[in-house]
């Protein structure tokens, strides 16, 4: 069967921040591009970032980008490739004043620069005190990005193909990308689009936890498409959690809560922040609250009828000083907890919010894998950016605003390199013949499957299955279940069947492909988890509790066909400056 | 559960939205709605979701009242499911 075909210069999956940066780049340099969304662009998870976006400008005090770097690095937990964080906090305030140029209505300071406002992890000369380096449009700064690379997009004339699916990569018999295959939504159309170069900019995949404040089309769809053409998916252990998220719901309930003198209860009804942390309590820092609650729940202390969570009590404050000094958490709670936290205490638990690992790339955003004696060849032709990619700036463990700043620089960096590349590669490669036969064999095993569980049953248990094994707490015993257990749920995500065999808007049929996206990250998660047998950054093993340089100063490399296991070096090699060696991280 | 029509399923994947708060709000109204809605309501529905996440988990949360008085009735189903 022969699918209809269309060509473009470049093909851009996913139309969140990094993507539209990308996709900016390339047409304003005159280049044909195409951008695949599911939904539409300004609806992208993008719009949920609120903190800012790091850079250091100085506006408010002394700054430096080398500052900055070293915050990044030892935020990182010393996993970051130092390449790579020298090139994004070197590149920071260059985005930013671009954006202020097309329109981002940042905060101003009295004097009309931009205002800078405090986040955690970032300071004034190598850890000496809080330095002010968050660039926000209010508590919208995410939504304003959006909006200001949508506008810009529009008129530089990228095309967007809005609530299309794009299914598998193609790649030629040399290995090089040369398209994509992707899905109509409101026609069912399959169409094959040829590309002198494809960038994937599918954000992350938190839906694979049950608890997760991500947006329901974070599904990791170009995770699932890079790991089923070949390519291995990096340091996918690493989840960055927030303490208290709604169970069940993976709304957030800001740390303020505990600020103002909210307790954390087991099932017995014990304060156990008392046990864990003897000095600060409930106020202890975020990996030690999430793992403590994490470790309640595995000990059998958790509430409710399946002992998943525990609860956040602030009946005692009185519902005035809920009401005044935590505005909006009363409807918070009332929305998606259902209980009045002046009477009721709410049920939390430890809710995952960033992927750190991804799809491996280098700093000009290409993709990169080994290959015989070379750790990091290129994958000519295909480009990963944002929090699909690991780049990898964020090591173990992510410091807040530098995620808006990674969409900017490598979204930026990635359009620069193709706009270079083509110069020299101005030639469409032919498709391989059988390119369309794998994302039309899924498709029609979805269409002709008669009987199977459903996606809803089979994606609950995959949601199930991460939070319980590889959550905050983990130990090489609940670990190696873990990997048992997810690999028997992969085999029932392959036997899903549908009763919906509509081709027009069969949102059933996208749910299953988005699942078999989700299971091959729930599989990388926790097969690189079990095999990292230290704790660093989000990392926290119970048998393994201290940093391991010696073994573990190395990526992990997780391979779909068989489920194996690679490594390759961190690089230690700043561009320009000298190397930040390893250090005990203390704040 | 009966299949759905295809306006029904158009509605339910533009529901999908950029926040997690909208995808449960959205999520938990047509479980209750989506099979009954009229048409009218579904006009009123479409031009919800056309605005930006950020105002309309506003509106949602009953943080504002909507500009346009046509939307207040289906809001309102909205703000109670």
């Amino acid at each position: 069967m022969a699918l209809p075909r269309q060509i473009f210069d470049t093909v851009i999956v996913g139309g969140g921040g990094s993507g539209l940066r990308a996709a900016l780049q390339l047409a304003e340099a005159g280049h044909r591009v195409a951008v695949f969304s599911k939904v539409f662009p300004t609806r992208s998870h993008t719009v949920a970032a609120q903190g800012g976006i790091g850079a250091s400008l100085g506006n408010m005090q002394e700054d430096h980008w080398l500052w900055h770097m070293y915050d990044t690095i030892k935020g990182s937990d010393y996993l970051g490739d130092q390449d790579a964080i020298e090139f994004m906090c070197r590149k920071a305030a260059e985005v930013v004043y671009e954006l202020e140029h097309f329109g981002m209505p940042f905060d101003r300071n009295a004097d009309g620069t931009i205002y800078q406002r405090p986040f955690g992890g970032h300071t004034q000369n190598f850890g000496e005190r809080a330095v002010h380096r968050a660039c926000a449009a209010a508590d919208r700064t995410g939504h304003a990005m959006l909006h200001t690379l949508y506008q810009r997009n529009i008129r530089a004339r990228s095309q967007f193909f809005v609530e299309w699916m794009a299914l598998d990569l193609i790649r030629d018999y040399e290995g090089a990308v040369v398209g994509i295959v992707a899905l109509e939504m409101e026609t069912g159309q399959v169409v094959v689009f040829q590309a002198k170069s494809v960038i994937l900019a599918t954000g992350g995949a938190g839906r694979i936890y049950h608890s997760s404040t991500n947006a329901f089309i974070n599904t990791g769809d170009g995770l699932g498409m890079a790991a089923r053409a070949g390519i291995p998916l990096e340091d996918m252990e690493f989840w960055q959690f927030h303490p208290t998220g709604v169970a069940g719901a993976g709304v957030l309930i800001t740390e303020g809560v505990r600020g103002e003198g909210g307790i954390l209860i087991n099932s017995n009804g014990e304060r156990f922040m008392e046990r864990y942390a003897p000095t600060m309590k409930d106020l202890a820092s975020r990996d030690v609250v999430s793992r403590a609650i994490d470790q309640e729940i595995k000990e059998g202390r958790g509430v409710g009828p399946e002992k998943d969570h525990v609860l956040l009590k602030l009946d005692h404050l009185g519902s005035e000083t809920i009401n005044k000094r935590l505005p909006g958490i009363r409807e918070i709670a009332l929305k998606f907890a259902n209980v009045d936290p002046s009477r009721e205490p709410i049920p939390v638990v430890p809710t995952c919010h960033y992927q750190m690992g991804g799809i491996p790339t280098n700093y000009y955003g290409q993709v990169v894998a080994p290959r015989g004696s070379n750790h990091s060849e290129v994958v000519p032709g295909l480009y990963a950016i944002g929090e699909c990619a690991c780049v990898s700036v964020h090591g173990a463990n992510r410091l807040g605003t530098n995620s808006l700043l990674d969409l900017l620089v490598f979204g930026k960096s990635a359009g620069d390199h193709i706009v270079e590349w083509l110069k020299t590669n101005p030639q469409h490669r032919d498709l391989p013949a059988d390119c369309e036969d794998l994302p039309l064999s899924r498709l029609a095993r979805l269409d002709s499957a008669t009987s199977g569980e459903s996606v809803s049953e089979v994606g609950r248990d995959m949601r199930r299955t991460v939070q319980h094994y590889a959550g905050v707490f983990r130990t090489g015993t609940l670990l190696r279940e873990g990997v048992a257990k997810i690999r028997e749920v992969a085999e029932r995500v392959g036997r899903v069947a549908i009763q919906d065999k509509s081709q027009v808007f069969n949102t059933a049929r996208i749910e299953a492909l988005e699942l078999e996206n989700l299971i091959i990250v729930a599989e990388a998660t926790l097969t690189s988890a079990e095999a990292r047998t230290e704790s660093r950054g989000a990392q926290s093993r119970e048998d393994f509790k201290e940093r391991d340089d010696k073994n573990w100063l190395k990526h992990s490399l997780w391979y779909l066909e068989g489920g194996r296991m690679d490594y390759k070096p961190v690089n230690l090699d700043p561009l320009t400056v000298e190397s930040f060696e390893p250090k005990v991280r203390v704040y | 559960m009966s299949l759905l029509t295809r306006e029904q399923e158009r509605i339910r994947w533009r529901s999908r939205r950029g926040l997690l708060e909208m995808d449960i709000i959205l999520n938990r109204f047509l479980e209750q709605h989506l099979t009954h809605l009229t048409e009218g309501e579904i006009k009123s529905f479409d031009a919800l979701l056309r605005l930006p996440d950020n105002d309309l988990l506003d509106l949602a949360m009953a943080r504002k009242e909507p500009e346009d008085v046509g939307l207040a009735a289906l809001l309102e189903k909205i703000r109670k499911s």
